[in-house]
Parts: C-alpha cells; structure tokens; sequence
C-alpha cells in the first residue's frame, strides 16, 4: 500500500502544512483517512495528500553542504545595518 | 438551465460573504471572472516590475566601490529577480501563463513600474533606489499582505520581509556618502534630487483620478487609496532625509501642524504620463535588454528540456530519490 504525505491548511489565508503520513490503497482513500487520523479536531479547512514517492528531497546528511551558500551572507538580513536612533520607519 | 444558474447565484453568494468575512479567497475557489481577471493583471505587472527593477542596479553590480557592497548589490537584485518568481507562480494559480505574461511585458501589452524606466547614473543612485524606491514599495506591500488573494497576500508576507534589508542598505549607502566628503554628499543630494519626484509617482495617479481603484476595495485587493499611501511615505521619508543632512528638492514642501502630515507642491503628472506612455528616459532600453536575455537564455532552457527528456526516456527521474520522512 503506497505511503502518502499529509498537509493541512489550518485556516484560510494561511498555507498548506505537513502535518504526517498515512498508507493508503489510492489517493481518494488517503483523503478520507487523512480526514479520520488528522483532523479529527477542526484542526483544518483544506487537506491536501501526496504520494510520498512522488516528493524529491533534499538529503538529510548533505544538509550542511547544501545549504551552506546562506551562512556566509549576514548582509541579507535588515539588522546588518545599524542606523542612527533617530530614523524612524525603516 | 435554472440548475446552473441557482449554481452560479449561489458560488457568488459565498464568494460575496468571503470577502465581506475579510477570508482569503485560494485558488479552486470560485471567483468572479473580473476579479481573477484583476488579480492577473496586478500580479503579472507587479512581477514584471521586479523583474525589470534587477537592471538599473544590476548595471552597479560591477561598478560598486567595494567588494562588500558588491556582494549586498548581487544579494539584492538576486532578492528582486526571487521576488519576480513568487509573483508569477501566484499568477499561474490563477490559470495564467507565463509564457503569456511575458509575451504581454515584451509586446507592451502590459505594463510594469514605471520608476524602473530612469537610469541610475552614479553609485548614490544606488543608495536612493534602495532608500525610496524600496520604501515606497513596502508603504505599498504592507496592506497587500492582507490582500483577500491567499496566494497573493501571502507572497507579500515573504516579499516584505526581504524588502527591509533592501531599504536598509540603501540608507546605509546615503548615510556613508552624506557623512562623506563635500563631493560624495553632493552625489547624494543629486540622486534624492532626481528620485524624490519619480518616487512619488510610484503610488499612481491622484485618487479622484484612479481608474481602477473602486473595484479593487470592493474585492479587498486595494485597502488604502494612492494618495493615503503616498501620504505615508512622504511623513517617513522626509525626517530620513534631515537625519541625512539632506534636502527634499520640493520649495513647497512644509509640516502641516493641524492635520500631521507634510504637505507637498504639485507632481507632475504629465511626466508620469509620458513615462508610463513609453517614453521615459530608458523604455526602450529595458525591454530591448529583457528581450535580449530571454533570447540568450533560450539555449540554457532547451539543454535543461533535452536533459529532462533524455533522463524520462532512460527511465530514470531527474533529481533525487526519497520521500521525506518515509526512509526515517
């Protein structure tokens, strides 16, 4: 039985969430299950649920290589630039 | 026939009450033709303009005066072209196409900010582009976080959150010149003199004026009127410019005691309307360019295609294998 992903969006205007796994036979299912094991508590307005197979992922163990680009660029950051105390609204 | 029409009274009915609610509106909602329409528009010229914007200051990328503001330059025009994204891919929820959007920037068909049509002539342009031109645009960004399109608004959320960094390094550059040499404060007085005037512009013709401003409240597109905007900016932007040492280039210009806010003389509008007609100093030249780069870029498109069909024919899936929790 395929594993499929689950997202919520918990209300509207506010996007999609991961919010865990099912097995199910096909999409139409995992739906209906997805609505049993994850939402039995209002918890949203919108599922969605995708095969997991058919997600591509970055890899766990190359996460700092991947992502690494980022660390050396604190000037993307507003709070890299310190302003004299009077301006206001920047 | 009754049936599809009590349907369609209906979807209206609910998509009315949403936006009397203040919900978002997601894209498998029904929406009024207009209003999508509306949507597509906005968003596909709002992505244009960032996507336009990245040229007057990549033409600094080069040319900055340090290594440091070199990488803050790429970093920047790398958020604008980032921003572009985010908007189109909100656009294509909608049903649009990008080919057909671009198609629609390149043939004239639809417009982008007509700011991005003056050139930046000297590093303080750079200052200035990030000071007012980045301000207005958040004075502008903030209420479309609150925009009633749920893909739009919470595009905007992201956007303004980059956007600070954009404002910061722009005063941080007017502050360094104008803290500078009598020479490096003059370059700094003359980009605030040439930008001031174009910024202003940048919230759209006067409300009584407006052509498409009604609607947009009605739908919650628009919150605030062009001239309350406009307002906004100009009560933060002019105690920025004395904490510079810097004049606004506006004889008229003066605090209105009763009301709170400053009070300008006359923009002028006519320049506006030359400028968005296609006639400011470089229309020509930033369609000219993007069409260039699409048509240059067009063989990275088609390698990246060739690629992908090749690995599809091979069987094999372009990317990386795994679920994301499922190996855990």
């Amino acid at each position: 039985m395929p594993l499929f992903e689950v997202f919520v969006r918990p209300r509207r205007g506010l996007q999609h969430q991961h919010a865990g796994s099912l097995r199910a036979e096909d999409a139409e299912l995992a739906l209906q299950y997805a609505r049993e094991i994850y939402t039995r508590r209002r918890e949203g307005v919108s599922l969605w649920v995708v095969r997991s197979s058919d997600i591509t992922a970055s890899q766990e163990d190359d996460a700092p290589a991947f992502f690494d680009p980022a660390d050396d660029k604190p000037y993307r950051d507003a709070t890299y630039y310190a302003l004299p105390k009077e301006v206001k609204g920047l | 026939m009754a049936e599809a029409a009590n349907e369609l009274r209906d979807a209206e009915a609910r998509f009315d009450q949403r936006i009397k609610r203040d919900e978002r509106v997601e894209p498998k909602d029904w929406m009024p033709d207009g209003y999508r329409r509306t949507l597509i528009r906005q968003i596909s010229q709002h992505a244009h303009s960032e996507v336009i914007g990245m040229q007057p200051e990549g033409s600094w990328i080069t040319r900055a005066p340090s290594l440091k503001r070199k990488l803050i330059l790429l970093a920047k025009v790398q958020d604008e072209g980032g921003h572009g994204l985010y908007l189109y891919s909100a656009a294509e929820t909608l049903g649009a196409s990008r080919d057909e959007m671009i198609d629609a920037l390149q043939e004239g068909r639809a417009k982008y900010s007509s700011i991005f049509n003056y050139p930046a002539l000297t590093w303080a342009d750079i200052g200035a582009i990030g000071w007012l031109v980045d301000s207005a645009a958040i004075v502008n960004q903030i209420p479309l976080q609150r925009c009633s399109y749920g893909p739009y608004a919470r595009a905007m959320v992201r956007i303004c959150k980059e956007e600070s960094f954009h404002q910061r390094q722009g005063y941080d550059i007017m502050l360094t010149l104008a803290r500078g040499t009598a020479a490096q404060k003059a370059m700094a007085q003359d980009a605030l003199d040439r930008w001031w005037w174009p910024t202003l512009m940048m919230f759209g013709p006067p409300d009584a004026e407006s052509v498409h401003t009604s609607q947009s409240f009605a739908w919650k597109i628009k919150r605030h009127s062009n001239d309350e905007l406009r307002q906004k900016f100009i009560d933060q932007a002019v105690p920025q410019a004395e904490v510079l040492g810097l004049a606004i280039p506006d004889p008229d210009l003066a605090w209105d005691e009763a009301s709170g806010h400053y009070r300008i003389g006359p923009i002028d509008w006519d320049e506006f309307q030359r400028v968005v007609a296609g006639d400011g100093p470089c229309n020509r030249q930033r369609l000219a360019h993007h069409r260039r780069v699409r048509e240059d870029g067009a063989w990275v498109r088609e390698a990246v295609e060739a690629h992908a069909a090749k690995a599809r024919a091979r069987g094999a899936r372009v990317g990386v294998e795994g679920a994301p929790d499922a190996a855990v």
